[in-house]
């Protein structure tokens, strides 16, 4: 588990811009004053970006991958319950195993537990939305949740967040750290929100999980798959 | 290797991370901390400096962002990276767009760089977040020598240096980030 091993194999890929969002997106007010106006300037990766934390298991708690349970006070939380699994890829493909994933996500009602959360919408004192889970060798996570609620912001006259849930994953550099939302299939509610279509068009799609029957439960929950790729190895290793 | 596949897009960490992020105040076990000194030092390798880095996070009108994420990570004072997560941290700005960090003050990495922390930078508007790179005031020669700094402007290093300040029983540097506008810090494509 040395993050020496990793630096042996030489260069992460660049970021895929035409993957990701532009800093400035008008349309979601909050970027405009918090975008660098001046281009990034290219960086050799260094030993000190292409190593990164290894968390291993001693950083979960047992109940970390199910927000049915681990807020619980007196009972079951309220909503749809749900599973949420996939795999952490990189770009070429290969599982990333034994890598951390956080989520965070508002109750079923759209209410998030943060203080600053003032939606006139129900607490749910069973439910308390932030978990954790590592990936297997396989690279694949697996949650047990309820579905979120949509909520509002005041981005624009009459704005809603689609349902989503946060993921924030480390990988196995500095420089794979990937902070994204992950949302549902059919929402009406996409095509009108700033932040899923501040991603280029073509690469937003990929934000959307997808119904899977061979996933649900039955009598218990519906299951939805949604696979996350990392930014992979450089085709060709660099020297020294 | 071929690229078959296209990376997930980014997304932005919201307004309401702190409760995953900063559990601490909910009364859950964060992550990762801003307290990074007591696990490097018990990573094994010779003790460092102990030192703490402190700044405020601006917009593009100066103004203190509150709900934003620095995290860092850094060699131990030998220059090496600790096995595991010891040198990763966290901290959330508070109301006053402040963070800090109770550290070590890495060597000199592997290769030709100066003693130097990798930085990252989210918050609620940033639909992608964004690398820096924290370079010591009194590291005056190996910057002068640093491959990464000679990259960047000459009137635009200073974003990029903490400056060093010492109160009787302590060492703070004093590290501000701007993301737009007048000072904007340098941040890095790699
Ligand atoms: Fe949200």
């Amino acid at each position: 588990m040395d993050s020496v091993v990793h630096e042996a194999e030489g260069d992460f890929g660049p970021r895929d811009w035409a993957q990701h969002p532009p800093f400035l997106s008008p349309l979601y007010k909050s970027t405009v004053l918090r975008s660098p106006s001046k281009p990034l300037i290219p960086m050799k990766q260094c030993l000190s970006v292409r190593t990164g934390p290894v968390f291993g298991h001693d950083s979960l708690d047992p109940l970390d991958d199910d927000l049915t349970r681990n807020g619980r006070v007196n009972g079951e939380p309220v909503g749809e319950r749900i599973i949420v699994t996939g795999r952490v890829l990189d770009e070429s493909g290969r599982p990333v195993p034994h890598t951390l994933l956080e989520i965070w996500q508002a109750n079923a009602c759209g209410r998030y537990v943060h203080r600053g959360d003032q939606h006139d919408a129900p607490l749910d004192p069973n439910f308390f939305g932030a978990g954790r889970c590592m990936t297997d060798a396989d690279g694949r996570y697996r949650f047990t949740t309820v579905k979120p609620g949509a909520y509002p912001w005041g981005n624009h006259h009459n704005a809603w967040r689609p349902a989503h849930i946060h993921f924030s994953l480390f990988g196995p550099s500095f420089l794979t750290r990937l902070v994204t939302q992950m949302y549902f299939p059919g929402d009406p509610l996409l095509p009108l929100d700033p932040i899923y279509n501040g991603v280029p068009e073509g690469a937003r799609e990929l934000l959307v999980s997808r119904f899977a029957i061979e996933v649900t439960e039955p009598l218990w929950a519906l299951g939805y798959e949604f696979d996350i790729v990392l930014r992979g190895r450089q085709a060709t290793p660099m020297e020294g | 290797m071929s690229q078959t596949l296209k990376q997930t897009p980014s997304q932005t960490v919201g307004p309401y991370f702190a409760y995953a992020w900063t559990p601490e105040r909910y009364g859950r076990r964060p992550l990762a901390t801003n307290r990074l000194a007591a696990d490097l030092l018990s990573a094994g390798g010779p003790p460092g400096e102990p030192i703490r880095i402190e700044g405020i996070v601006r917009d593009g009108e100066g103004a203190p962002i509150r709900d934003c994420v620095v995290e860092i990570w850094q060699a131990r004072t030998d220059g090496t990276h600790a096995p595991g997560a010891a040198g990763f941290g966290r901290c959330g700005t508070d109301d006053q767009g402040r963070y800090a960090f109770d550290t070590v003050k890495p060597g000199t990495c592997g290769d030709d760089h100066a003693p130097h922390i990798a930085v990252t930078v989210f918050a609620r508007g940033m639909l992608s977040h964004v690398f820096t790179r924290l370079h010591f005031s009194d590291e005056a020669a190996a910057n002068a020598e640093d491959p990464v700094l000679a990259t960047v402007p000459a009137d635009r290093r200073d974003t990029l240096i903490a400056r060093r300040g010492e109160t009787p029983g302590s060492v703070v540097y004093r590290f501000d980030i701007r993301l737009q506008g007048e000072g904007e810090t340098v941040f890095f494509d790699c």
